[in-house]
């Protein structure tokens, strides 16, 4: 039955006997979704939650490049939105951006979907707990919503204090929902370590998991071990706020700086929950598009591990000018830097599997192509800040904006999409329009540069960042960035309109479009309520691509 | 290559800086071969290897050696670099002991700076050329950060603790400094000048306030109107009638402004002096008190100016005054 | 890299099987596992997993805890002198007794004997009673003499100007024994469900997975203020 077909976009029906029943129409009706147990329909609630949040944090971003169009704000003769306003604007992005949309994104929506499939399992270890996770993602975007309509929150999405314990707005309200919205990353990563510990199927050793579930695996390790210390600090900002418990006000005794170490020693892991399920997807896009085994495969397993320990000894370096002490700060700064290694071999061992592979473009290999661009710019750029010097010049200004974004949009929106992309005809059965999906892609990439890359050039000169005005010489480059982001804004829109599209065709998609040799395309498109027909055993590396057949 | 660090970065206005932008460079152009030496192949293998049906592809799992080279050599480039940014930092970490140590005190959303004689001024920093300045920086509320891009040099301001920075200016003139961490609605206003002077120029500043004023005698309300940009009044009171963090000047000269707490007073010089020494007293209807006091802080010729200069934005509200009781 | 199949334990085959409790299998038997041991295991990976991240949420508060007592190093041991060893040291005793209650109910629940699991859970809930009576005699002292934590803090050291150690010093031991005592709270619920359920004979050398797992929890909680315990009470 399983034959490695090498085909491109081959728009045919599967192998397999197609089921009548499948994961989507096994059950009907509003409660057998709302209180399903089965991992497939949670990834797609989160996935369209997720999305939901990425359209609102996208829209907030566009009004934030809007504002900054022209440093007088004024758009027909009217000033757009005042400085509060902005203020609440750029945190409510940055706060749904990374609460809501990224960390949830690839693990808990792709993530839940693929990994039992890969791993050849039935569900995830508790299959309780993950719609209990769902619904305390579901309780934290409501409680970020009701926040929002009361008013916003303007301290950065950072919560720096004493600012974040002396402004007004509902901040405890946002503070409650960052702090439930990490539980449910917690138990999401708990759920998934005790999945890969348990439930893989026979004869799958730790070495024969899809480098996706690695990478999956090394950032549930990290969102169990660094979370419970982001909720404990907002604990504390939260008693703070509202009783004066004192530990990070100087009036009485406290001390700001150690909100900043407690925030960053999760958030810097943070950004590592963020960009080890992008590099996990790559991992499989590249082997799957390039019909050839993936080059280093201990070398790209071992570097997410690693990656993800390396992650917790680094956060100092979001402090070099913040006041911590001189010591920490060369020790995090010599520290940084080892996270640039594992990063690198990631890049050079996917470019070994594209070496004389037989690649072809079809849209997740695109992005896939993006990704390796941006996220290497990201990277780089991540360089100049971790160096002790230049960091000096450049933190708070917008070339940290840029950073970043190359990373978390570059790097893993793009994969995301790539992923999604990817298995879009797995998950709903359809395949999207192949022509638009690569359209999309390159205006993405257009537009991203155009939107970020001007943004490296304003912060280098000395452009700081979480401004609402600025000098008049800043304003070519903003305008160009402004414009870049509709070009980025036009293209979500377009993917997020032929995707909706395919869903109006007859399922139409192969159980194995693109020729991946991973367990997920073992079964039908969609998969059946409890994935496969068959135990499957498996028996070959998980990207062996040699022509052998067998029944 | 003058010119491409001209285009990225700031004018160097300290020693400091030029070795800071050839940190800098020397980053951009590594990271220039390095971007190239992954995006050209990425590109190159995606076309020359592009999709051929039936094509089968070599089963290469791994070259050790390979890997061993990738690991090794980007981490030596590493321990180059940090040891390289180590080196400026330190030169940036030790303020040299014959500096000048000038104590600032932020708020939101002002700068108030101390020089070592004791006299104070705001808004405006004045350090000599060549000679090494000590920054010993406090806040009153929330975090800041002094930023001057042309020094290329930033720290943090928190409440409740000293922090510290220093440079050696190299070239007269005006630079720009600015304030980097967050602190709220003024953040972006918060901004200043830092002139850089001969010692000559400083010291007069010093004695007499400077004699720039000298210049506007007789028009005393353009002195008062580069006050209020350089004491930083201008990043809450507007001149244009439109409401900002505070009151807006235009208009108010004689005009019995009405108080939070129901009293009603009559902005005259002595209104305006108050105000600036001691903000909290009374507080406008409609407005927080956040206005940072700035007693001491104004030189009797610069407060002669800045009530000159409301005096010229007009006291067309006057007339209505004595309704009230 | 293995490449022979393996014989799969009975069960593994149905994969239709959504079967809650078919026939012979344990009704607790989830369909997604290929065994009852294999479900066993991973509850238990489960429960130690959320065991590292409650030590990591404590963890923070300790290191908080260090850097501060770096920063006020007088007034944090004077500070440790108003607290009363006696008291945390009874409820050291009484949690570690519990502790071990706690690990014969488990075992009677192992070895089939329904009725001492009841009973040791029994005494195992009295004993948190006991150290939450304890506690509230600790706080209430501590309220009458003013020792509120931060900016509430009317007690001594108050008038040293710029001596805000002691503030700070009640912060964290109101934080840490407070959110100890919530834990000790939760604690309660679950051991009382577990007795609900001991007592409707639910549990068998079979199937005792929850009582397993409740133990591990109620250890942890020991486990924290064994730590808890010399960084306030002993420390002098
Ligand atoms: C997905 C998220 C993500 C990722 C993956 C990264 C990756 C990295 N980041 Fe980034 N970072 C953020 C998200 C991320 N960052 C965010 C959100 C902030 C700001 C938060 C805020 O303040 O709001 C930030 C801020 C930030 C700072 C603080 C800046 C400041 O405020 O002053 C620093 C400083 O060191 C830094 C460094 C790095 C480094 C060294 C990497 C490395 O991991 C990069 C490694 C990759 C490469 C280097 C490229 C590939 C490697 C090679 C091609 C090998 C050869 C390379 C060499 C020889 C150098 N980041
Ligand atoms: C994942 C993280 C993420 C992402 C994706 C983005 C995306 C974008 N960001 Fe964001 N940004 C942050 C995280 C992110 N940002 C953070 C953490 C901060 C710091 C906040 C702070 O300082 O506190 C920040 C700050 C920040 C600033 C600086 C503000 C300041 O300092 O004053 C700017 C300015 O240009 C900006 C712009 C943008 C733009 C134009 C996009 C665009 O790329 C957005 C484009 C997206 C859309 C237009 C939505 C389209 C979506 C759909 C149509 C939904 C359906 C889609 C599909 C199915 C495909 N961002
Ligand atoms: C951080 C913001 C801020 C800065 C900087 C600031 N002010 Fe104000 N000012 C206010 C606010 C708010 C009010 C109204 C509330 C009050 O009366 O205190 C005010 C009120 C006043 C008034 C009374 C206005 C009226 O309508 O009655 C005067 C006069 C004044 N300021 C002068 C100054 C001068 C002079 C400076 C600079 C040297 C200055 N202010 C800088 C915020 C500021
Ligand atoms: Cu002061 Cu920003
Ligand atoms: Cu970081």
């Amino acid at each position: 039955m399983i034959e490695y077909q090498v085909q491109t976009m081959a728009a045919k029906v599967g192998d397999l006997p197609r089921p009548k029943k499948n994961y989507l129409n096994e059950t009907k009706g509003f409660w057998s979704w709302a209180g399903t147990l089965d991992h497939k329909r949670i990834g797609v609630m989160y996935l369209v939650g997720t999305m939901f949040a990425f359209l609102l944090g996208g829209c907030f971003a566009l009004l934030i490049r809007l504002t900054l169009l022209t440093p007088t704000h004024k758009l027909f003769g009217k000033v757009l939105i005042d400085a509060e306003t902005y203020n609440r604007v750029f945190t409510m992005h940055g706060i749904i951006m990374v609460f809501l949309f990224i960390i949830p994104s690839v693990p808990a929506a792709l993530g839940n979907f693929v990994m039992p499939l890969m791993l050849g399992a039935k569900d995830v270890a508790f299959p309780r707990l993950n719609l209990a996770s769902f619904y305390l993602w579901v309780t934290g975007a409501l409680m970020a919503i009701t926040a929002m309509v009361l008013g916003a929150v303007d301290t950065g999405w950072t919560f720096y204090t004493p600012y974040s314990t002396t402004t007004d707005g509902p901040v405890t309200l946002m503070t409650g929902a960052a702090f439930v919205l990490g539980f449910s990353s917690i138990f999401t990563g708990l759920n998934f370590i005790a999945t890969v510990h348990k439930l893989r199927a026979p004869g799958m050793g730790w070495f024969d998991m899809p480098l996706f579930v690695w990478g999956i695996y090394s950032t549930a390790l990290i969102q169990i071990l660094a979370t419970p210390v982001l909720g404990i600090t907002l604990v504390l900002l939260m008693l703070e706020r509202n009783f004066g418990i004192g530990i990070f006000d100087p009036r009485i005794g406290g001390d700001p700086v150690l909100f900043q170490h407690f925030f960053w020693f999760y958030s810097h892991p943070a950004v590592y929950i963020m960009i080890l399920p992008g590099m996990a997807i790559i991992s499989e896009l590249i082997p799957t598009f390039s019909h050839k085994t993936i080059f280093g495969y201990r070398a790209i397993a071992y570097s997410s591990v690693s990656l993800a320990l390396v992650s917790f000894i680094v956060w100092g370096h979001h402090m070099f000018v913040a006041g911590q002490s001189q010591l920490a700060t060369v020790v995090f700064s010599a520290l940084t830097f080892l996270v640039a290694i594992p990063s690198g071999v990631k890049v050079f061992n996917w470019l070994g599997t594209m070496y004389k592979g037989n690649i072809s473009l079809d849209t997740p290999m695109l992005y896939a192509i993006a990704f390796l661009i941006l996220f290497t710019i990201g990277g780089l750029t991540g360089i100049f800040l971790g160096t002790l010097s230049t960091d000096v010049h450049l933190t708070d200004t917008y070339f940290v904006v840029a950073h970043f974004h190359f990373v978390m949009m570059g790097g893993t929106v793009t994969a995301f999409l790539g992923g999604l992309h990817y298995w879009w005809p797995k998950m709903t059965g359809r395949m999207y329009a192949e022509k638009w999906g690569r359209v999309a892609c390159v205006m993405y990439t257009i537009g991203f540069n155009m939107t970020f890359l001007t943004q490296f050039f304003l912060g280098a000169k000395g452009m700081p960042r979480r401004y609402y005005n600025y000098l008049d010489q800043f304003q070519p480059l903003h305008a160009f960035s402004t414009v870049g982001s509709w070009v980025l804004g036009s293209s979500l829109f377009l993917t997020a309109a032929y995707l909706l599209a395919s869903l109006r065709k007859p399922a139409d998609a192969p159980d194995n479009p693109w020729g991946g040799t991973t367990l997920e395309w073992h079964c039908s498109s969609p998969p059946i309520t409890h994935n496969f027909e068959e135990q499957p055993v498996v028996e070959r590396e998980p990207y062996d691509y040699r022509p052998v057949k067998h029944a | 290559m003058e010119w491409l660090r001209n285009l990225m970065l700031p004018a160097q206005g300290s020693a400091y800086a030029g070795e800071i932008d050839t940190v800098y460079m020397s980053l951009f152009w590594l990271s220039v071969v390095l971007f190239l030496g992954i995006a050209i192949p990425a590109v190159y293998f995606a076309w020359r290897y592009r999709y051929r049906p039936g094509r089968v592809t070599p089963h290469v799992t791994h070259n050790t050696v390979l890997e061993i080279v990738w690991s090794v050599l980007p981490l030596l480039l590493c321990v180059g670099i940090f040891f390289w940014g180590l080196k400026g930092w330190l030169e940036y970490a030790v303020a040299p002991g014959d500096a000048m140590e000038i104590q600032i005190t932020a708020r939101k959303w002002n700068w108030a700076f101390e020089y070592p004689d004791g006299s104070r001024d705001a808004g405006t920093l004045h350090v000599v050329v060549n000679k090494p300045v000590r920054l010993i920086m406090t806040s009153e509320d929330v975090i800041h950060d002094f930023f001057v891009p042309d020094m290329r040099v930033k720290h943090d301001i928190i409440p409740g603790r000293y922090t510290e920075e220093w440079f050696t200016p190299t070239v007269m003139g005006q630079h720009l400094f600015t304030c980097a961490e967050y602190c709220g609605k003024g953040h972006s206003d918060m901004h200043g000048t830092l002139i850089v002077e001969s010692q000559q120029d400083f010291d007069n500043y010093i004695a007499t306030g400077g004699t720039e004023w000298e210049a506007y005698k007789g028009h005393m309300a353009d002195w008062g109107k580069i006050q209020w940009e350089r004491k930083g009044c201008n990043s809450c009171h507007s001149i244009d009638g439109s409401r900002s963090k505070g009151p807006s000047w235009k208009g108010i000269w004689h005009k019995m402004e009405k108080m939070r707490d129901g009293q009603v007073v009559l902005v005259d010089e002595a209104y305006i002096k108050e105000s600036e020494n001691q903000p909290q007293a009374k507080i406008v209807e409609g407005f927080e008190p956040i206005m940072p006091t700035f007693q001491g802080l104004i030189k009797p010729h610069d407060f002669e100016g800045i009530v000159a200069f409301i005096q010229s934005l007009g006291t067309q509200q006057a007339q209505q005054a004595p309704q009230t009781q | 890299m293995s490449t022979t199949p393996i014989d799969l334990p009975h069960g593994a085959q149905g994969a239709h099987d959504a079967g809650h409790g078919h026939g012979d299998v344990d009704p607790h038997f989830q369909h997604h596992f290929t065994t009852m041991e294999q479900q066993n295991d991973t509850a238990k990976i489960g429960m130690w997993l959320f065991l590292v991240t409650e030590i990591l949420l404590f963890g923070g508060l300790f290191v908080g805890f260090g850097l501060m007592q770096g920063r006020y190093p007088r007034e944090f041991v004077e500070a440790h002198t108003h607290l009363v060893r006696w008291q945390g040291s009874l409820n050291t005793i009484v949690l570690l007794f519990s502790s071990f209650t706690m690990v014969m109910a488990v075992d009677s629940a192992k070895k089939n004997k329904p009725s001492k699991t009841v009973w040791y859970l029994v005494i195992t809930i009295i004993c948190a009673f006991v150290f939450l009576f304890v506690k509230y005699l600790e706080y209430s002292h501590k309220f009458e003499e003013g020792w509120y934590p931060a900016k509430w803090y009317r007690g001594v050291g108050d008038a040293i100007p710029g001596s805000h150690g002691y503030a700070t010093f009640f912060a964290f031991y109101f934080m840490m024994t407070g959110l100890h005592g919530i834990h000790i709270v939760v604690g309660i619920g679950l051991l009382s469900w577990i007795l609900m359920r001991a007592r409707r004979g639910e549990f068998s050398s079979a199937y005792y997975t929850p009582v397993d797992l409740v133990g591990l929890y109620w250890h942890i909680v020991d486990m924290i203020w064994i730590y808890l315990f010399p960084l306030y009470y002993l420390i002098q």
